[in-house]
C-alpha cells in the first residue's frame, strides 16, 4: 500500500467512526443560558464547549487543586449541588454557575512565633465562635470532608483532630461560600494543618539522624565519584545496580553494605 | 458501667481542671465517662427569641448524637451546656411546630423528639449513686473545709430544668457533707456571676463578684465551690478587680465541686490541673493535709 493509499484509507476510517459514535447533544444551562453540549462531557469542557474560555478557576484539570469549584442545581429539586468543574460531568438541564474564587477573611500571622495552643488560632479567626452548627459546609464540600465537625474540634481546642478530619481540603472555598456564620473553614484549616505539621507531629527522630549523617559528609566521597563518570558508564552502573527484591523482607540488605 | 457524656468545648480548653476529676472520680466510682461521638457546641447559650431557632440547631443536633448511639440518657458536666441542652430538648418534646422545623432543617439527620433525658453529673451522684454510698467511698474526709457551694443560675433556672429547689437548693451542700466537709450556707449561693453581661461591661465585673464574695466570707467559708466555667471566669477575674478596689480584702479560693470530689476520693492532686484555677486553691489543701 502506498503511502497515498494509506492515508486516504485512514481518513475513511475516521469517517465511518465518526458516524458510528453518534453524539448526543444535552441541554445545560450556563448562568442561566441555554447550550446544547455533547454528553459526557465535565463541566469544564461543556463550558469551553460553549465557547468560554478559562484564563482563572481552572487548574490542575484533575480535582486536586480546587480552582474550579462549582454550584449547580437540577430542576424540580431546590437543593443546591456541589462539584468540581474538571471531574463533575455535565447532566440534562443542569444549571451551572461557578465560585472559582471566594473573598473569604484570610488571616495574616508569623508563623515562627504561633505555638500549638488552640489560643493561636482563636485569636486569629475569632469568628470561628460564630459557628451555629448547621452543617451547610459539610453539604457543600466537594470532598467529602466534615467540616462542620472540623470546626467543633478547633472549638474544642483540638488541632489534630481538625488536621486529620481537613486532610483532603483542596481549598476551593466552597464551605465558606455557604456559612451562616461567615467563617473562612478552608483559611481555618489550612493554619490548624500548619501548626499540626510544624508544632504537635512528632517529629521522625531516624530522619534528623540521617539528615545529620549526610551533613557530617558521609557520602561526599561517592558523590563527587559519581559525578566524574562518563554518562554511559553510569548508565551501566545504574542497570547493574542492587536494587531490593519487591518482596524482600524488613531484614534485606544489600551486599555491598558499606554506606548503610 | 457506661454512661453517655458531653464535656462541652470550655471543658477541653479553659475547664480541663472542671473535666478531668470528674472523669478519674467517676472511674473510682464505677462509671465510665463515654464522650458521644461528634459533638459540636451546646449552643453556648439559650436563644429566648420565639422563632430564632437557628440557634437551637446546634444543641439539638448533640442530642440527636446521643439518640444515635442508642442513648436514653445524657450527662452533661458544664452548667451552661447542661442549660442549653436541656432547655432545647423541652423544646423538641413539646413544641411539635418548632419540632417540626427543626427536623426538616436537619434533614441529613435522623428525626428528633425529645427521647434522651439531660441529666447533670450532680443528679447521677445523688440519685444513681446516693450521698450515702458516696460518703463510703470516701478515703480522705475533707474535714473541717468550710466550703460555701456557690450554684449559680444555670442548673436551677428556669423550673422546668432545675435539678434542685430553686429558692433553697441544697444539692451540693449535700455532696460536700458526704465528702466530709462543711457547707457554709449564704444568701448569695444563687446569684448570678454576671454571666455574659461582663463582655458588654466589663468595668462592673467586680460589681457582680462583691456581693457573692464577700458574703460567703462573711459567713466563714474558706472556699466556693463551683459547677460553671462561666461562674469561674467572672469571680476570679472580679475577686482580681476587688483586690484592687476594697480594701482588705482578703480573696476566697475558687474551687470546682470535682476537684474536691477527687481528692476525697483519694485521686491527688494530678488529676485536678489546679494550676488553672485562680489564686491557690492547693495551699488550702495543704494546709488541712488534704493533699496527698
Amino acid at each position: 500500500m502506498s503511502a497515498k493509499e494509506r492515508k486516504k484509507r485512514s481518513a475513511e476510517t475516521a469517517v465511518k467512526e465518526e458516524k458510528q459514535i453518534a453524539v448526543k447533544l444535552i441541554p445545560v444551562y450556563i448562568m442561566g443560558k441555554r447550550y446544547e453540549v455533547p454528553e459526557g462531557l465535565t463541566i469544564m469542557k461543556a463550558m469551553e464547549y460553549a465557547g468560554y474560555k478559562f484564563i482563572r478557576g481552572c487548574g490542575c484539570r484533575g480535582g486536586t487543586c480546587g480552582a474550579c469549584g462549582t454550584v449547580y442545581r437540577k430542576p424540580g429539586d431546590y437543593k443546591l449541588q456541589v462539584a468540581l468543574a474538571c471531574q463533575k460531568t455535565v447532566e440534562p438541564d443542569m444549571y451551572i454557575a461557578q465560585i472559582p474564587f471566594f473573598p473569604a477573611n484570610r488571616a495574616r500571622y508569623e508563623f515562627a512565633e504561633l505555638t500549638s495552643a488552640p489560643e493561636e488560632v482563636f485569636k486569629l479567626y475569632p469568628e470561628l465562635f460564630r459557628c451555629v452548627a448547621c452543617n451547610a459546609c459539610t453539604k457543600a464540600c466537594p470532598q467529602g470532608i466534615e467540616v462542620m465537625d472540623a470546626i467543633s474540634a478547633l472549638k474544642q481546642g483540638n488541632i489534630a483532630e481538625a488536621a486529620r478530619l481537613s486532610f483532603d481540603c483542596i481549598q476551593c472555598g466552597l464551605c465558606t461560600s455557604r456559612c451562616f456564620g461567615e467563617l473562612a473553614q478552608y483559611h481555618i484549616f489550612q493554619l490548624a494543618r500548619r501548626i499540626y505539621g510544624a508544632r504537635i507531629i512528632p517529629r521522625a527522630e531516624h530522619l534528623a539522624e540521617m539528615v545529620g549523617t549526610i551533613n557530617e559528609g558521609r557520602y561526599d566521597q561517592i558523590l563527587d565519584e559519581l559525578k566524574q563518570v562518563k554518562e554511559d558508564e553510569l548508565k551501566k552502573l545504574y542497570q547493574e545496580r542492587e536494587a531490593e527484591p519487591l518482596a524482600a523482607g524488613e531484614d534485606w540488605k544489600p551486599k555491598d553494605t558499606r554506606y548503610l | 458501667m457506661s454512661l453517655a457524656y458531653y464535656p462541652g468545648c470550655t471543658l477541653k480548653t479553659k475547664a480541663r481542671n472542671l473535666e478531668e476529676p470528674a472523669v478519674a472520680s467517676m472511674e473510682v466510682l464505677g462509671f465510665k465517662l463515654d464522650e458521644v461521638p461528634r459533638w459540636n457546641c451546646c449552643g453556648a447559650v439559650y436563644s429566648l427569641a420565639e422563632d430564632d431557632l437557628i440557634h437551637q440547631v446546634a444543641p439539638v443536633r448533640n442530642l440527636i448524637r446521643a439518640k444515635e448511639q442508642g442513648n436514653d440518657e445524657l450527662v452533661t458536666l458544664c452548667a451552661f451546656c447542661f442549660n442549653t441542652l436541656k432547655r432545647a430538648n423541652l423544646l423538641m418534646k413539646e413544641d411539635a411546630e418548632k419540632r417540626n422545623t427543626l427536623n426538616s432543617f436537619m434533614s441529613e439527620e435522623v428525626d428528633y423528639s425529645g427521647e434522651v433525658k439531660v441529666v447533670h453529673l450532680l443528679e447521677v451522684l445523688r440519685d444513681d449513686i446516693g450521698w450515702e454510698a458516696l460518703a463510703q467511698k470516701v478515703k480522705l474526709p475533707l474535714r473541717g473545709l468550710k466550703a460555701a457551694p456557690y450554684y449559680g443560675c444555670t442548673l436551677l433556672r428556669p423550673r422546668e430544668i432545675a435539678i434542685d429547689s430553686i429558692e433553697n437548693p441544697t444539692i451540693l451542700a449535700e455532696f460536700l457533707k458526704a465528702l466530709g466537709a462543711s457547707p457554709v450556707d449564704f444568701p448569695e449561693s444563687t446569684r448570678c456571676c454576671g454571666s455574659y453581661q461582663v463582655i458588654s461591661s466589663p468595668d462592673d465585673i467586680s460589681e457582680y463578684a462583691r456581693p457573692i464574695l464577700n458574703s460567703a466570707l462573711k459567713h466563714g467559708a474558706e472556699a466556693l465551690v463551683l459547677t460553671c466555667p462561666l461562674c469561674d471566669y467572672n469571680l476570679a477575674w472580679g475577686q482580681k478587680e476587688l483586690m484592687k478596689k476594697q480594701s482588705g480584702f482578703t480573696g476566697i479560693p475558687l474551687f470546682y465541686f470535682t476537684q474536691l470530689l477527687a481528692i476525697a476520693l483519694g485521686l491527688g492532686p494530678q488529676v485536678c490541673h489546679f494550676e488553672l484555677n485562680y489564686g491557690s486553691p492547693e495551699s488550702l489543701l495543704r494546709e488541712r493535709n488534704l493533699l496527698s
